[in-house]
């Protein structure tokens, strides 16, 4: 069959009553969950992620994408009229998108951000759809040493690109290896780092470490600025919508461009904050009304949102290809392939067309549905952050808990949900990136069976990963990214250029 | 900052030398199909105690990078974020023996009095309604076991 065969036979699934169904659940709570403080996609993805367990794989994995499409629309509202950025990448979308709310303005900032979401969005799946099957033909190729050097560009990207420390990332990254380690050895049937304990026997459940990590302790740090939240109220007009969509078409320059960024940037992981800011960053390079940009343009929050948009959906391409996320929210969902039995990565376009194609044409669907419901709907979305402090902050936490029991039905996951929330909380102060910590702690028993395999196939030599021309080309750029941090002040000093802006560390995603 | 930035990195370093330990203890050489257990395990703590020394570095030899000129927590911040941790693991401990509903409706119950001072009959009903409805969800519609205590067993479930 060919790729639009497929893609038809993905809208067939896609548009059965039941799953249009699920896509407009999964829309209004993903949206709400982007609203909340304290939950984006990851953890509102990992909190769903029990109720699946009894669904159809194809309608669990629509529900949980379309969860993640309302987080990003969400955090779109959060960060204009709150000025609280619900997700690190929603961050550049406040530095024009919250002045024009006080400008009374919502109203067009708001029909900008979800336009912008559409656009990034679709033009990201176009690409997902065309380079889905081509790249998992590419992937069934692949041997061990090829998946750990794919495991190895994944984590050096984190370090040479993500924005944050690069030994403070190594250091995220090493923990979340650490922690994937703890348990039962599969290959040799030995107990690792459990010291004698029983509880330490069944290993760390990466959605408890989701849980805890964004959820707890985003709460911890939106409390420290005091127990309240203000925002301006919203009033999405059909004529305001009208008249920015008009005002838009002005901007399709940076439409494209924010487009090509998010999607390059995010098909890496941690990708959409720096594609969000370079892409606002960009547009102000390029706009003739470089001056106003701070101080509420349209143009400041298209370019951020569209860029996260289309990072968000590039980040599946790896998931479902390779079976490598290129996000912690991509990861969740990983989980959740797993546990629904299947086995991700490009087997999946051979055994099971339907799954994946089915997720692909949701991708479609889900973002009309979503697009229109937010326009529609965004003074019910964010009247959620008028239900007072005192009885969210007791219902998110009580949701959280609830999420991490349901993982593994133990209450030893519900206090590890507290532990790790401390601990992103201490880390999120010291600038330690969370997101490559949840990759490698889902990516960790994967990572050292395919590095094992491979030594085992060339009898211990580390020149396996140098045999194939693929795995020596993306082993080759993996230690051109590690060491990107020590060059980069090199080559800076040789060019004698400027120092670089600071982009904030990639957060969860 | 600087200085909760070189403790964590203290605490990192220990972590690490027990890693490393293990790994050395499940054997880090080659096995008779393979590397040993220990191979990957001594690697990363080898690796994240490298990596911790360096941040120890960082913390003890940077001039003033821009991390630093904030303070860990402010003396008021930290009371909020108590306010909450406090209350959360409280929760926590009290289902092992109420369950989780019960636990939570205490929980929301509590902190709507004492942090937001709102009026009894509002937190009797949303004490009592958030646990209820997500009972239903999980329990009754989706079939997802939660901790349950007496109460729960009283009703028969």
């Amino acid at each position: 069959m060919s790729g639009i065969e497929h893609l038809l036979l993905g809208f067939q699934i896609a548009i059965s009553p039941v799953n249009l169904l699920v896509a407009v659940i999964g829309i209004v709570l993903g949206t709400i969950i982007g609203v909340l403080p304290g939950l984006g996609g990851a953890n509102g993805v990992a909190l769903l992620l029990p109720l699946t367990f009894t669904m159809h794989p194809t309608t669990a994995i629509i529900l949980l994408t379309c969860i993640y499409w309302g987080a990003l629309f969400g955090g779109a509202i959060t960060s204009i009229l709150f000025n609280i950025p619900g997700e690190p990448w929603s961050v550049a979308t406040t530095l024009d998108g919250h002045p024009l709310a006080k400008q009374g303005k919502g109203g067009q900032a708001l029909t900008a951000a979800f336009t912008s979401s559409f656009v990034g969005a679709a033009f990201a799946i176009v690409l997902v759809s065309f380079f889905a099957q081509p790249l998992a033909e590419l992937a069934l190729r692949f041997g061990p040493p090829e998946f750990f050097a794919i495991q190895l560009l994944t984590f050096s990207s984190f370090i040479g690109l993500g924005g944050a420390n690069p030994v403070k990332s190594l250091v995220s990254i090493l923990i979340g290896f650490i922690l994937a380690a703890v348990g039962l050895d599969t290959v040799t049937g030995k107990l690792r780092l459990t010291f004698g304990s029983i509880e330490l026997m069944r290993g760390f459940s990466f959605i408890v470490a989701v849980i805890g990590l964004f959820g707890l302790a985003e709460i911890f740090l939106t409390v420290e600025e005091g127990l309240e939240f203000r925002g301006v109220t919203p009033r999405v007009r059909f004529r305001d919508i009208l008249a920015t969509w008009r005002e838009l078409g002005a901007y399709w320059k940076t439409f494209l461009r924010s487009a090509l960024i998010g999607f390059w940037m995010g098909f890496k992981p941690g990708g959409a904050t720096p594609a969000s800011f370079m892409s606002y960053g960009f547009a102000r390079r390029f706009s003739r009304q470089r001056e106003k940009f701070g101080t509420g343009v349209l143009e400041g929050v298209v370019a951020p949102e569209t860029a996260a948009h289309a990072a968000g959906v590039a980040a599946m391409l790896p998931m479902i290809t390779l079976g490598i996320p290129g996000s912690p929210t991509a990861a969740v969902m990983l989980g959740g392939l797993l546990i629904w039995g299947l086995q991700p990565g490009p087997m999946l376009f051979v055994e099971k067309p339907d799954f994946v194609w089915g997720l692909i044409a949701s991708m479609y669907t889900g973002n009309v549905i979503g697009v229109l419901m937010v326009l529609f709907f965004v003074p019910a979305f964010a009247a959620i952050l008028r239900i007072p402090f005192a009885i969210l902050t007791p219902l998110i936490v009580f949701v959280c808990a609830i999420g991490a029991y349901a993982v593994g039905n133990s209450m030893v996951d519900v206090w590890y949900m507290v532990a790790f929330g401390v601990i992103g909380y201490v880390f999120k102060k010291l600038d330690y990136p969370l997101a490559p910590l949840v990759l490698a702690l889902v990516l960790g028993d994967l990572a050292e069976g395919a590095l094992r395999q491979s030594l085992i196939m060339s009898q211990g030599s580390l020149w396996i990963f140098f045999e194939s021309p693929i795995s020596a080309v993306i082993t080759i750029a993996a230690m051109v990214f590690f060491s990107l941090p020590l060059l980069s002040p090199v080559l800076r000093r040789l060019r004698g250029g400027p120092t670089p802006t600071a982009v904030p560390s990639a957060g969860s995603h | 900052m600087r200085r909760a930035d070189a403790l964590c990195a203290i605490v990192l370093l220990a972590m690490a030398g027990t890693v490393g330990a293990e790994g050395v203890r499940l054997g880090l050489g080659w096995g008779s199909d393979g590397p040993q257990p220990g191979f990957f395990v001594f690697y990363l703590g080898l690796g994240l105690g490298l990596a911790s020394a360096a941040v120890l570095g960082q913390a003890l030899l940077l001039a003033d990078p821009p991390l630093y000129r904030k303070r860990f927590v402010e003396p008021g911040q930290i009371g909020s974020v108590l306010r909450v941790l406090v209350p959360a693991a409280a929760m926590v401990l009290v289902t092992h023996w109420l369950g989780l509903y019960v636990a939570g409706a205490f929980y929301i119950g509590v902190y709507m009095r004492w942090i937001g001072r709102h009026s009894w009959p509002a937190i009797v009903g949303v004490a009592l309604a958030i646990p209820v409805v997500t009972f239903l969800i999980f329990e009754v519609w989706f079939l997802v076991p939660m901790p349950k205590g007496p109460l729960e067993a009283y009703l028969g479930y």
